[in-house]
Order: structure tokens, then sequence, then C-alpha cells
């Protein structure tokens, strides 16, 4: 609900900040009204401007989203923005910078922003990427230094929404992935979620110390960037005993920043992969440059959805959902409505992109498509094609419908294997369990944010009282306890954004996943009826040959056998298809299931820290107010 | 508290009255009252119902034979309780704010306590013979018809409220009066503000509860994964109750202390400007009376001067008694608020610290765990 400093992503990234940072718990939340808010600031102002600006250059290059087209008059206010925000960037960039400086995590956010953490959780941010990023001579443009930055769109600044999830994200589900052969990558289960875990990174360095690329900018530590993937062949590396049990699996990444620039708004997502340099494995001598920094749009990301879901659903694969289009909040963001919410929506939005782009590149398979690099590359895409049969809504409605025309089919699939037909049961009830957790989720984030409110009245109301009391430690006192509660209401707010970031959104998250594995499970009921219609065929064509002999036609006859051999032949590529693709569907929702408890591993480690925090900040604010209480006389 | 000791025999220590239990009989509370005097070690225990409290107050405002009783700030007594089994709680909480929460009435017997031990402390007061008769009278007093004593506010006609704003002969006591209708107003709306927080914190503990709930409905033993994932959630809903148990504690420690004390303060504010407001119905009549005296025609006019010297001689001695009892409330007042501030304080620590504690073990676990 609060809107990162994204602006401290620019300038600064001041070493010892980031440091700091590292500390902190992953989320870096405070900032929405109070005072540190750095929006209540000049580059809050400008904040609204990117949004306009990038919908001023959106409108230039002649695309116009649908949801931007809802606002056609904001168009051309945006164009005289655009250039108040190219000036203005470098002010705001810095500004907010000094702002996020109080708030630690902030700091988090700014590293966030030019640097990505590999994947790891908070602490990887560190003091060494600068140093790195320098060393690595790299081939595209780096977003290091403030100046890459600026030189990119201005809307660099954007976002630093806490990437840590994010590069957790990434942790979590690269894993596995990396492998440039399905088999091994398929294989290897074992996932290194130690790795994740704040703080451990020594064993990676340890592990990749071999490797050469890297350049992380956003892993702070240098032994984290040493992912390094070996090559798949290079035996997986046995994390170091303060692992965890599994056994890690090489990685690549490529580390990219990517600034996403919505019709209005800007976001700033960080992917990072270390490349490896030097080898040229098929895997990784994909990526050429070490570093990205694209602009996408969001319809981008829809499109990019697409393609994928074209070419690997049909196999089995479980596609990554992009997150909801939702007009309402798109429109509110548009029309520059500077309130919390839209603030909020516009995080929300970021951070899924983010997630989303995580989930896509630890997939070993589509790692590799084309696309996805394409995607992650390339400097301008091409406009997506109507994706509005992607929207939130429509994604669903996609799937529903596919779901039904399955389910429509009056052939009941012959189960051979049983494990189908009761994962999908598991995936239903799932579904509907998540659903609820959701819900709940949703409840208690509205409390807090209640509480929240209710605190600061009450902080008022206190405010008040020591502002009239006559006796002057009382006073002193009621006022002291006024900026106590003052601040626990921050903390409230801070603990409802939280919760909301971290399991709201993975359990929405989760709930369309579960659509994508429903939809792969279609998928495969639809290779098993096209080969079950393909028998069918065959044998019609084998009854007409029959007939044909027997009706004594020869000219026809060899027009028959001709079509038998077709057909045969059809029938056992279908039968190969039906298995390829019920091993795909196989691995990837035996994959899926372990990244998902990965996931939520992950995820409540991060809560509990938050919470921790919480406890610890509330400690502190006590021990402060005590004595003053006691001052009392 | 006031916890001093008398020492005429017949005075009870007032540090000793506690209400040691309370039973609810359909819509009626009956208390357990014990006290000590202070000239013995012997403990008397009586049972008393809220109308014998009543019977109490009146009794005290009614007491004959006592100079400027109306210059007295009266402690408060609180609120009819109302057994929840008779009204909803929103009702409940309306009339009687933070004393409708806690455990089975336990706030509302300490704020009842804390009214005796007011009593009995104060200097004029503690003299009573309904106090006497109510700590050891092993009969119920309260059936009794009280005698009509002092007014409270609450009985007074609307027109007698006009009083309220009539201008004071005195600078202190006009000031006090100020301050009073100030303060009082800001500390009412305090305790409505935090009572809105606790009740905000209970209804999230409840919330926290039904996601822990959920979370263990999530458990599911076909395959290794499914188990692995199902732990997760009971580790998950294992942190969530206790983040829900450390919500109850918080808003316990807040309704037993700061909760008690801002209801105390702002009743407390009340009985003070209710004496104000007596005093100043006596500067009324008073002036009324040197009126009538001016005025009066040479045959009633000894009898007004009688009057007017009566009422004079009453509103010194109101007043003199108001000065000191205000002296005395004032430091009363801030060492109460301090030793609650400080209660509280130090309990949202104990519970905050506690907490720190368990979500630490609880990530220690989920660290190791694997996955």
């Amino acid at each position: 609900m609060h809107f990162p400093s994204v602006f401290s992503s620019s300038t600064a990234s001041p070493l010892p900040t980031l440091s700091d940072s590292a500390m902190d718990p992953p989320l870096p939340v405070s900032s929405s009204e109070p005072p540190k808010d750095i929006f209540s600031e000049p580059p809050a102002d400008t904040f609204k401007d990117p949004l306009n600006k990038t919908s001023a250059e959106k409108a230039a290059s002649g695309g116009l989203s649908k949801a931007q087209a809802a606002v056609p008059v904001k168009v051309a206010a945006d164009e005289e923005l655009d250039d108040l925000f190219s000036d203005s960037l470098g002010e705001s960039g810095a500004a907010p910078v000094t702002d996020v400086l109080s708030a630690p995590q902030n700091d988090v956010i700014k590293k966030d922003i030019f640097e990505e953490p590999p994947k790891a959780s908070t602490d990887l941010f560190g003091d060494d990427d600068d140093e790195d990023l320098f060393k690595e001579p790299l081939g595209a443009m780096t977003k290091k230094p403030q100046g890459s930055l600026f030189t990119e769109a201005k809307s660099e600044a954007k976002a630093a929404r806490p990437e840590q999830s994010n590069s957790a994200a990434a942790d979590l589900f690269t894993e596995e992935a990396f492998t440039v052969t399905p088999v091994v990558a398929a294989a290897k289960s074992s996932v290194n979620t130690s790795s994740k875990t704040n703080g451990l990174h020594s064993d990676e360095e340890d592990l990749f110390a071999e490797a050469t690329v890297e350049l992380s900018l956003d892993s702070p530590h240098n032994d984290r960037r040493k992912r390094e993937a070996a090559k798949p062949s290079a035996p997986a590396p046995s994390l170091s005993a303060s692992a965890s049990t599994s056994k890690p699996q090489p990685k690549t990444l490529e580390e990219l920043e990517e600034e996403e620039k919505e019709d209005t708004f800007d976001l700033n997502i960080s992917v990072t992969n270390p490349e490896k340099v030097g080898k040229s494995t098929t895997s990784l001598s994909m990526f050429r440059s070490k570093q990205f920094t694209v602009r996408r749009r969001f319809s981008d990301f829809l499109g990019l959805y697409e393609k994928l879901s074209e070419k690997h659903a049909q196999n089995g694969y479980i596609v990554p959902p992009p997150p909801e289009k939702s007009i309402l909040g798109m429109t509110k963001v548009k029309v520059g409505k500077e309130d919390p919410s839209s603030a909020e929506f516009v995080e929300r939005r970021r951070a899924a992109l983010e997630r989303y782009l995580h989930r896509v590149v630890s997939h070993p398979s589509l790692l590799q498509d084309p696309d996805v690099r394409e995607f992650l590359e390339k400097e301008e895409l091409p406009r997506a094609v109507s994706t509005q049969a992607l929207s939130g809504a429509g994604f669903l409605k996609m799937i529903n419908k596919a779901t039904d025309a399955v389910s429509k089919m009056t052939i009941k699939m012959n189960e051979s294997d049983v494990w189908f037909e009761e994962k999908l049961q598991e995936v239903e009830s799932e579904d509907q369990q998540l659903r609820k957790l959701h819900a709940m989720v949703e409840s208690l984030v509205n409390h807090r944010k209640e509480l929240s409110v209710n605190t600061a009245m009450f902080a008022k109301s206190v405010a008040m009282l020591g502002s009239s009391e006559d006796n002057t430690a009382l006073s002193r006192a009621l006022s002291q306890l006024a900026e106590v509660e003052d601040r626990i209401e921050q903390l409230h707010q801070d603990q409802a954004s939280n919760d909301f970031f971290i399991f709201a959104e993975l359990l929405a998250d989760y709930i369309r996943l579960l659509g994508a594995v429903r939809a792969c499970f279609d998928q495969r009921m639809k290779a098993w009826q096209r080969w079950q219609d393909a028998q069918n065929m065959l044998q019609k064509k084998r009854e007409t040959e029959a007939k044909l002999l027997w009706a004594n036609k020869p000219d026809k006859l060899q027009q028959a056998k001709d079509e038998i051999v077709e057909w045969e032949a059809k029938v056992s590529q279908y039968e190969r298809e039906f298995e390829r693709v019920s091993a795909t569907v196989r691995k990837e929702v035996i994959r899926f299931e372990k990244e998902k408890s990965r996931d939520f591993k992950k995820q409540i480690i991060r809560y509990l820290e938050s919470l921790l925090q919480s406890q610890q900040q509330l400690i502190k604010y006590w021990e402060a107010f005590l004595p003053e209480a006691k001052a009392i006389a | 508290m006031k916890g001093s000791n008398e020492d005429s025999a017949q005075s009870v220590n007032g540090s000793s009255i506690k209400i040691t239990d309370v039973t609810q009989d359909g819509d009626t509370l009956t208390f357990a009252i014990t006290s000590q005097k202070s000239s013995s070690s012997a403990g008397v225990c009586v049972f008393r119902t809220y109308e014998d409290f009543e019977w109490l107050q009146q009794g005290l405002f009614s007491q004959e034979d006592v100079p400027g009783l109306q210059g007295v700030i009266f402690p408060p007594l609180p609120s009819k309780p109302l057994p929840s089994t008779s009204l909803s709680q929103a009702k409940a909480l309306k009339q009687l704010g933070f004393l409708a929460l806690g455990d089975e009435w336990m706030i509302y017997c300490k704020a009842l306590e804390l009214y005796l031990q007011q009593v009995a402390a104060h200097t004029t007061l503690s003299k009573s013979k309904a106090l006497y008769s109510f700590l050891n009278s092993s009969e119920s007093p309260g059936k009794q018809c009280g005698k009509k004593g002092i007014l409270n506010r609450l009985s007074q006609a609307m027109e007698e409220m006009r009083k309220e704003g009539h201008k004071d002969v005195d600078e202190f006591f006009q000031s006090e009066r100020d301050s009073s209708t100030n303060l009082s107003a800001l500390f009412k709306l305090s305790t409505e503000k935090f009572l809105d927080v606790v009740l905000n914190k209970q209804r999230l503990a409840l919330a926290c509860g039904h996601f822990s709930t959920s979370l263990h409905l999530c458990v599911n033993q076909d395959n290794p994964t499914a188990v692995a994932f199902s732990k997760i959630c009971l580790k998950l809903s294992d942190i969530i109750e206790a983040v829900k148990i450390n919500y109850e504690k918080v808003s316990d420690n807040d309704i037993s202390t700061l909760g008690l004390g801002l209801d105390l303060e702002s009743r407390y504010q009340e009985a003070k400007r209710e004496m104000l407001f007596r005093r100043t119905c006596k500067l009324v009549e008073l002036e009324t009376a040197n009126r009538n005296s001016e005025r009066a025609k040479p045959n009633k006019k000894a009898i007004m001067e009688g009057v007017q010297k009566a009422t004079q001689k009453e509103f010194d001695i109101i007043s003199s008694v108001a000065k000191q009892e205000i002296e005395h409330y004032h430091r009363d007042r801030v060492s109460l608020l301090r030793d609650f501030l400080i209660c509280w304080c130090e309990k949202q620590l104990s519970t905050a610290r506690e907490s720190s504690a368990l979500l630490s073990q609880h990530l220690d676990a989920c660290k190791k765990f694997a996955v």
C-alpha cells in the first residue's frame, strides 16, 4: 500500500545504506502517509509524471493500450509532463533517496532498482555491487550507475518494490532450472532452499567460484553472484554445509533489469540471472550481455504469455499466467489520482510482473524459448496484438472454457494412470482451499489497516491531551505517548502491507497457477482425444478397405490402403505425443508442487522476519517510553 | 492507589479493601468484599450488589453535619453493570466503556474496588457511617430507602445547566472550571479512541484465529510433496495462532491498565466538574440572596440578610473545602495516571518480549524446515 521509494533507486545507491538494508527484513514497507513518505515530497509529484510521461510516450508511439484508450484525454497532458519528468528526474531521483535513507527498508528498495539481488532474499545487498559492475565489461547497457539509468528511460526510477521477494522467488525457481537438457533439469528436484534463506550466501560463493560472469549488480555480495551455472554437465556442486540438505543446481542467471512501462507508469522489475561469459554452453550463450534494461509495457507481458502459451501449453507445460489487467486500477493511476490506493496498485502490479517474470525464467524449458530472450533483450518489441483475451477475467474465462470443453467430452478418458486422476482432484481441492485462505488474508489485511487508522486517531487525541494538560511531566509523558502511538501506527501499516504482499499475493498467484495446471491437464486430455480420434479414423479406414476388397474395386483400394498407412502413422504419432505430453505434465506437476512448497516456505520466513522486526521495534518504543512514564511526578 | 491508614479504631484500612469474588445470578451481580480495620488484622467479608453501592453513594451525599460537603469531590461510582445476558455487547460498551470488557467482570470489579478504596482514603468520607455499615454489616443495606442528598448532575433539571457558564468571583475557581471542561472532554475522547483501538485489536485476533484454523484444513497426506506442503501450512497456522495470542494479550494489557486508568480519570474529571458546578450553583444562590437582601423591603430585610449571611458562610466553607479537594485531586490523579501508564508500558514491554522470543523460535524452526 505504500509506494516504495521508487525514486530512491536512481541516484544514490549509497553503499552504506544498502548494507544497512541488508539487515532489514525483506519488505520495505514504510512510506505511506507519514512524514517520511517520499510522496509528500516533490518526487512524489514526479511519480505522477513518469506515469503521465510514459503514457505520453506511448501515445506518441501510437500504441494505446486499451486501458489508455479509456482515458484519451490524458495523453495531451502527458506530453507536457514528459519534459517535466525528464528534468525532474534527477531531482526526484535524489530526493527520495534521502528520504528513503531514513527508512531502512527503503534502502532495500533502492537497491532493488538498480541491482537485482539475484535471487536471494534480502540480505543480498552488499556493497560490492558497484565495484563488480565496473569490473566486468558489460555488453549491454548496465543500469548500474545512476547515470546509465537515467540515460535509459527516465522512468527507471520507479518501482523499487521489494525485490527480495522476487529475487527470492527467482531463487526458488531457478534452482532446478538452467540445465540445458531437460533431463538434467527435471531429475533434480532438490532445491537448495537454504541458499535462499537470508544470509546464507557463502555457500554459493564457494560453489561457483569458477563462475566467470558475474555482474550481478544486485547481488551485493560477490559470492552471491557466483552462481554461475556450470555447464549442465558439470556436477552439481554440493552446497556447503550451511546450506540445506538439498543440492543446488547449477544456476545460470542472467541479470537484467527491466523497466516496464505501462502506459502511464513505470515499473522496475528486476530479474537477475548471472550470465556466464566465456563458456558457450547452449543455455548460456543465449544471452549476449550481462545486463539489460529494457522497457516493457504491461501488454508486452501479456503478449509474452500468449506466445508462450501457444507454443508450450499444448505440450503439457505449465505456463505461468501473467498478472491480471485491471481497468479500474489503471484508470485511477492514469487519472493521476495520487492516493495510497493507486500507489498501492502500481506497486502491486510491478511486484506481480516481477514474480511472473521470475517464474518464466526459472522454468527450464521456457527459459530457452527465443521469445523469452527477445522479451528480455530486445530494445523495442512490436506492440502485442490484442491482449484482451489475457486480461485477468479473460484469462480465467479462457481456462474455464477449455476446462468445460474438455469435460463436456462424452468419452471418459480411459485413465491408464490413476496418478493423473488423483492429481487433478488434488489440484481442484487445493484451489478451493487457497481461495478460502485468500479471503481470510484479505480480511486480516483490512483489520490491520483499520487498526492503523484507529491508532492514528488515538495518537491525535492523546497529543491534544498532552498539550492541554497542566502538569508538565504528565503533559510531556502524554506527548511522548502520542508519538509512540504514531510510530506504532506505522508499524501496523507496514504489517498490513506485509500481510498483503507476502500472503495475499502469494495465494492469488497460486490460484492462478493452479488454473494453469488444470489447463495442462486439459491439454493432455486433448492429446488423448486426438489419439483416440485417430484410432477411430484408422478403424474406419480399415473397414473401408475391407469393404472395397469385398466389393472388388481395385482403383479405390490403393487409395484406401494409402489412407490406412497415413492414419497408422498418425495414430502412432498421436500416441507418442500423448505419452510425451503425459510425461511432461507429470514432470511439470511435480516440479510445480516442489516449487510451491519452496515458495510458501520462503514467504513464511519472510513474513516471520517482518513480524519479528515489528515486535523488536515495538520493544524499542516501549523501552523508550518507560522512563518518560516513570518521570511523571 | 490511595492507601492511607486512618488512626481511629473505627476506620477501615483503605488499601485492604478488596473485591475478591463476583457471582452472577441472572441479571444480578453479587460482589464479595473483604476489608480490614486499620487497628486490627481481622478481616470482614460481606456480599453486596450494585444497589448497595448506590445506597452507599447516596449515603455519602446525604451526610449531615459535614460542613462544606458540597465542596467534596466524590469518588465516582461506575455505572450499573449490564450483564451481557440481557443486553447486547454494544449497549454495554456504550454504557460502561472499558469496564464492560475483560473476562468475568474483572475490570469492573477492579473499578468498584478502586471506588471503595478512594472513599476509604478520603479524610471526610471515610468517617461516614454509611461506609462502615456497607463494609461491615452482614445485612445488605441497599434495601433501605436512601435519604435524598446531594443530587448528582444527572438528576438536575435542564434549566440548572445554564448555571454552568456562570462567571466566577474567584480566579482560581474560574480557571479550574475552564480547564476542567476542556480536559474532561479531551479525556473522554481519548478514552473512546483507545476503546476503538482495543476493540479493533480483538477483531484482528479473531481474524487471525480464522486464518489459522483454515490453514489447519489444508492437510493432505497423499504423497510426500503434499505432506511437505501440509507441514508448511501447519507451521504457518501455528505462527498465525501465536500472532493471535499476542494480540489478545496486548489488548488485555490495554484494558487492564491504560483503559481502566483512562476510564477512571474520565469519571473523576466528571466528579470534579460536578463539584465545581455545585459550588457555582451555590454562588448563584448567594448572588440571588445578595440581590434579595439589597432589594428587600424593610420588613423582610432582616430575614433576607440572615439568609444572605448564612448562604455566604456556606459558600465560603464550600469554597475552602473545594480548594483543598482540588489540590488533593491534582496530586492524586497525576500519581494515578502515572501508575497506570507505567504498568501499561511494563506489561506491553513484557508481552512484546515474549512474542519476540516466540517468533524467533518459529523463525529458526522454519529455516530448518526441509522442503
